[in-house]
This record gives C-alpha cells, structure tokens and sequence, in this order.
C-alpha cells in the first residue's frame, strides 16, 4: 500500500481525553522520522500547553515478519536473522537462541566455549551501553559524549571483527558452540581495552553525574516504583533502578555465569538519574566479569562432537566416512530436534530476552517467538510521562534504552 | 523438578483439571481456556509469581481442536521459579479472556497475539492491531497465511520481474 | 536555470558554471536523518570521529527534510513504512538524491518476506546503492564519493 492511512478521530477515541475533542488540548504527531526517537517510533501525544496529558505509541514501523521467516529457514540458517532482531545486542540474540536450541535437544557445549561465549556477550553489553550513553546524552543535548563513546564502541568492533570477520552481525555463537577458536592476537585485544576501558568510563562520568544541566533534566523525571514496575512487565535496567535485583544471569544462570564474581547494581528512586547510574555501574561490573572470564579461560575444543547436530571439523571429512556423512545431512537437510517446547531468557543489556522455541520434530523451527525487552519497557511510556514536559519526554525515552528493532521484530 | 513447583502444579490441577507436560527440566499447565482469568489470579495473588514474562500462541493447523495454543510464561522473583502455562482454543472464532486485569504488561502482548493471529481477548481494553498496519487484511503469523516470497531478479529474468515491480514516477 | 537562459550559451562561461554549481552542491550535501534499523548506527559511527564524515560537508544531520538534499535510507523498509518514507522524499526540496545504504534497502536483504518492501526502489529513485549488511563506514563513505562523482557529472537540464 503506497497511502498515506487517514484516521479519523472515532478511532481513537477512546485513547485520548474529552478535553482533546473539544480542542482544549492540542494532539501533536512526534512522527516516525524524529531525531529523538531512536528509531521509526510514532507517538500520539495529548499536550496541554507543554504539558503531556497522554502520549500513545504507535509502533510497527519496523516489522520484520522475522518469526515467520524463520520458520521457513532450518535452524542454522535461521540464526542469521537473529543477529538483525535487537540490533544494539547482536551477540546476545544468536546466544539466546543457540542457548534455546541447546536446551530443547540436550545438547553439551564445552567449557572454552562458554567461557568465549561469556567474554562476547558482556562486551556487547558494554558496546550497547556505550550507545545508549551517546544517544540519551545527546538528547539531554550533550554531544560530545557522543562522539566519546563511539570511539570506545570501535574499539570493542575491532575485537568481534579479529574473531569473526564481521562488526556487527557476528552469527558467531552457533548451536553446540562457537563457530571457529579465537585467534591469538584475541587476548592481547581484549586486555589492552579492559586497561584502557575503566578510565574512559570515568571520564563519561565526570562529564554528566555531577553536571548541573544533567542533574536539571534528569531528577526525578518518569518515576515509577518497584511493585508496579514488575506488575507492568518491565526488566533489565528499568526496573534495577526501581529497587527489585532481578538479573537473569544470577536469577537462572546460564553458560557459567555461576562462576563469576559480581555485583547487580540496584537503587530505589526510579526516576531517569538513577537510570543513567544503574547502567554506568553495570559497565563497571561487566569489565570485572570479562577479567575473570579471561583470567580463567580454558584450553579445550570450542565446538560439541555430536556431529548429529554440530558439524564436523573440515579437516576429517576427507578422511572419516561418518564425518562426510553428517557433514551432508546437516547442509541438505538440517538436524530434527525432539517434538517439544522449551523457552529460554538471557540477559540482554534492555533487559530480560527469551526464545521460546517449539519443535515438531521437523528440520525447520515450527514456532519461534522472541520475547524482547524493549516491547514490555516501552508500554510503561504513557505512564511515565504523564505531567511531564515534551523535553522530560524526550528524557524518558532515552532512560528506557529502546530499540525499535526489538520492539517490531 | 523442585518440590514448591509440583505443589503449585496440584493445587492447579485440584481446583481446574489440568494437564501437565514436563520437557527438559521445564514443568508446562495446560489449562482449559474458561478457567485462565482464575489461573492467572490464582498463580499471581497465591503462588507469588509476579512477572508475566511472555504471552504468545503457537498455530497448529490444519488440526482444528484445538488449533491454537496459547502459552504464558509466568516467573517468581522471590522464590526464583517459574511456571509455564498452555491454554487451548479452538479454530473458528477463536477468542479467550484477557488476563490485563491480574497483569498489567499483558495488554501490548495480547495485542500482538491477536494481531498476528486473530484470537479475540474478551475484556481486553483497547484491542487492535499493534505490529502490521491498521487496515491490513489477515493475520500473518497462522500457518495457513502466506510468506510473502518474491522471486529475486536475477540477470536472467531481469526484465521479467522488472515489468512487474512497481517503480516510482520522479 | 535563469542565468543560462537570460546568457544564452556563452561557451566557456556556461560549462564553468555548471562545474562551480556541482561542486558547491558536493561539498556541502546535507543528509537527512533516516536511519532505520541496523544500517543507521553503522551511519551513526561513519559521523563519528573515526571514520568522520563531516570531512565531506555532512556535519549537520538535519532531521527536517525540507533543509536537506541528500537521503541515506539506512535499513529495512516494511510496508507500514513505506508511505511515509515517500512522503519525506516529497517533502525534499530539488536539487535531491537518494543512496540505498546496505542489503534491505537495496533489495529486500536477508528478509524475503510480506512486511518488507524489496528494495527501496519500489518507492523512491535511487541514486546509488552501497551492498553490505550492514556495510561499513568506509563502504558508506565510498558510496558517498560515488555520489559526489555523479552529481559532477550532471548536467543543468537535469534540475530545471
């Protein structure tokens, strides 16, 4: 369809007021294409004066239709759109869904590739905060934070780019494991960003926490408490800086995140400050998790050797009859996963990311849904920033770490 | 299986006749679809579980009863469980009660639910289309709604599809 | 344009002309901000200081399309989308152009299916499309330069 859809009024109705239908208040279109929005996100608002009565998302701008593509594709091919969902966290769709696939077929992954795994997943939580600090410091109209923070972002794409070849869309994380070790030059990388990486986060902070404009438009903007914050749905950050300490990765550990030592950051205002708090101090813990996790890397293969499922290294199949074998059905056919459900979450840097995945014994994934978090962070908007001004709005938009790609899918 | 859970699960199966599946460590209620709005209650003000992680339905076509199934993921902060829920529903006007009232965050994923695959929640307060436009016919996600597949124009039926393809004027 | 009609063609006069105007309009082509989905933080990342694109005149991202002339379409278009994406590009005052930037808006990429458009040509006319997914931003940049060399080469009847 190439028109534009008219609304009329009846329609929405019964979303907004009285007062919007007799032109007391002024009902203003924050558009699809808007700087502030961090994406193709349309927003209704009611205003009076300056003031938000009500704001109503209208969101679907960027839908993919990725469920049901997948269910068309086998389950390796699959993966390659998960990389593309929540885009700011590439790593973690792939870890979700191999983790999911994992679990519905019982799958082993050995300890080098968890531990790799660990090192990937919490850098692209770093990378994803680093942006989230560029864009919601650029709203609150700080722009050199932004550049800041995208030079530290290609630091961390140098480093998945020497693993996998690629800067953003890795598909490095693949089902019984990793795709290929990692190369040598990985660890002088890696320890040469988490020296340099501590200081740089001081210096955002020395930029911001205390900065007078920032405290102005930050304190005690869109403040929601505990209870209700959980009752509507909301996880990661959002709801940390609320009070509740739910992290899935203490919550239902997953790849031995048991072994690690950290701390979850949590406060109880719960207004966008604290917001902002919460997340620098996760970066912090997240650099102690990839100090250990690198500390005590271990030797080991990084792939299962159920060639049921997983292929074979390229250096037997010109050798082992089997290995030709299951080299051949896993690229003609795919692999059949027992008849089941299973639904698994992680921890994505927005908050709680889960698979639920369902097999019929077929090749193909017979209904996959993602549930991401940015979908159940979003409804919170119209109660956060009611009473509030447009530029509070802004704000608040910033604090809840959206990406439209993980609200559509 | 952890023994708080399997007390849940009998008190469920005491008061509404369920069934339970157990796969892969995960213990899944499937729940008859005019019992769920109690379910809900039940699992919410009783058993403590007060994050209602997900809501989503999975399409079982071409068998009609049930075709759908709709699944609830319920998580218990405090105690550090969670409980999967299942809810069959028929093929032909398929509908069943929203669960806004007990959760709130169940109001944009029961509107997905019904975007993508029409099923009617009663009692929802503000149920339509969420994800695909708001005129659009269909709903994508049932089995029997097609992909959409567009034939990639190679070099050899370029201008084949070129004649197809809609091309903007200047 | 008026100054060429009211001259007449004046030889070396007209042809110099021309090549001040494309050159002015190359080095000073304002985008306007589009990005979509994943291609628009590898855009975002192209304006930052590594690789800078401000060395091109592209500083200011201006968000309102009638003070712009260049449109990045960075990501997948889906059919919710599209409409308002052609709106904008009306709203686009002349002299303009389109760059495709990455898999999904040049063809349809990776996602094959009924809520993308395949290619972003469907809807708008494209100048130049840069292929990756998402490209980088000296893929980016080099799309760039390849816009830069068509519009020197274009010609005032073109416009007027």
């Amino acid at each position: 369809m190439t028109q534009i859809q008219e609304v009329s009024l009846d329609e929405i109705r019964h979303l907004v007021s009285e007062r919007a239908m007799t032109g007391e208040t002024m009902l203003l279109n924050m558009g699809p294409q808007h700087p502030s929005t961090h994406g193709v996100l349309r927003l209704l608002l009611e205003l009076d004066g300056e003031t938000v009565v009500n704001c109503i998302p209208d969101i679907g701008f960027l839908h993919t239709g990725i469920e049901k593509n997948m269910e068309s594709k086998t389950y390796q091919k699959a993966e390659v759109m998960t990389d593309r969902m929540d885009y700011m966290n590439t790593v973690g769709n792939n870890f979700t869904y191999c983790l999911a696939i994992e679990k519905l077929v019982g799958l082993d992954v050995p300890v080098r590739a968890q531990a790799i795994r660990v090192i990937l997943a919490e850098l692209t939580r770093i990378q994803s905060h680093l942006v989230w600090l560029g864009t919601a410091a650029l709203d609150v109209a700080a722009m050199s934070v932004f550049l800041y923070c995208f030079r530290e972002r290609e630091q961390i794409l140098d480093i998945m780019e020497l693993v996998s070849g690629q800067r953003m869309m890795t598909t490095y994380i693949r089902p019984g494991g990793v795709w290929r070790d990692v190369p040598v030059e990985f660890e002088a990388a890696v320890r040469d960003f988490l020296k340099t990486m501590p200081k740089r986060i001081d210096e955002y902070e020395s930029m911001l926490t205390k900065n007078p404009l920032f405290l102005d438009r930050c304190l005690g903007i869109g403040v929601i408490s505990g209870e209700e914050a959980i009752n509507r749905g909301l996880t990661g950050a959002t709801l940390r800086a609320s009070g509740p300490d739910y992290d899935l990765r203490k919550f239902a550990p997953y790849s031995g995140y048991e072994q690690y030592d950290f701390d979850v950051p949590t406060r109880t205002e719960g207004d966008v400050y604290a917001r902002y708090l919460v997340r620098i101090e996760e970066m912090r813990q997240t650099i102690r998790i990839i100090q250990q996790a690198m500390d005590k890397l271990p030797l080991g293969p990084v792939r299962s050797n159920n060639y049921k499922f997983v292929p074979p290294p390229r250096s037997e199949i010109g050798t082992s009859m089997e290995a030709l074998i299951h080299h051949f059905k896993l690229w003609t056919e795919g692999f059949n996963p027992p008849k089941g459900a299973v639904y698994v979450a992680t921890e994505s840097p927005r908050g709680e990311l889960g698979c639920f995945l369902e097999s019929d014994g077929g090749p193909k994934p017979y209904r996959v849904h993602f549930r991401t978090p940015s979908f159940d962070n979003l409804q919170v908007l119209p109660r956060l920033s009611q009473g509030h001004f447009v530029a509070d709005l802004v704000a608040i938009i910033g604090s809840i770490d959206i990406v439209l790609g993980d609200i559509d899918r | 299986m952890s023994e708080v859970l399997q007390g849940y699960q009998e008190k469920l199966a005491q008061a509404f006749k369920t069934e339970t599946i157990e796969f892969a460590g995960e213990l899944t209620v499937i729940v008859p679809a005019e019992k769920i709005v109690e379910a809900a209650r039940m699992i919410h003000a009783e058993f403590g579980f007060d994050l209602l992680a997900c809501i989503t339905a999975v399409d079982y076509w071409p068998e009609e009863k049930p075709r759908f199934h709709v699944a609830y993921v319920f998580r218990s902060l405090s105690q550090g469980l969670t409980l999967h829920v299942r809810a069959p529903v028929p093929g032909i006007n398929p509908s069943l009660a929203s669960i806004e009232s007990v959760y709130q965050n169940a109001n944009w994923q029961e509107r997905e639910v019904y975007d993508m695959f029409g099923i009617q929640f009663e009692g929802h307060s503000d149920l339509r289309r969420i994800l695909m436009p708001a005129d659009w016919q269909g709903h994508p996600q049932r089995k029997d709604y097609p992909l959409g597949y567009e034939e990639p124009q190679y070099t050899f039926n370029f201008d084949d599809i070129a004649v197809r393809k809609p091309a903007p004027k200047e | 344009m008026g100054v060429e009609q009211k001259l007449g063609n004046m030889g070396v006069v007209t042809v110099k002309l021309e090549e001040l105007v494309n050159w002015s309009r190359t080095n000073a082509m304002w985008p306007m901000l589009f990005g979509l989905a994943c291609c628009a933080i590898e855009m975002m990342s192209a304006q930052s200081a590594n690789h800078d694109m401000s060395r091109f005149g592209m500083e200011l991202m201006r968000a309102s399309p009638r003070q712009s002339d260049l449109m990045i379409v960075a990501g997948r278009v889906s059919r919710k989308m599209a409409p308002v994406l052609r709106r904008l590009y009306d709203q686009m005052p002349d002299p303009k152009w389109v760059i495709a930037m990455g898999d999904c808006a040049s063809c349809g990429g990776v996602f094959n299916n009924y809520a993308i458009v395949q290619g972003v040509d469907e809807v708008v006319p494209v100048d130049v499309y840069v292929a990756g997914c998402p490209p980088r931003p000296e893929a980016l940049i080099h799309g760039i330069i390849t816009l830069h060399e068509k519009v020197r080469g274009e010609k005032f009847k073109d416009w007027a």
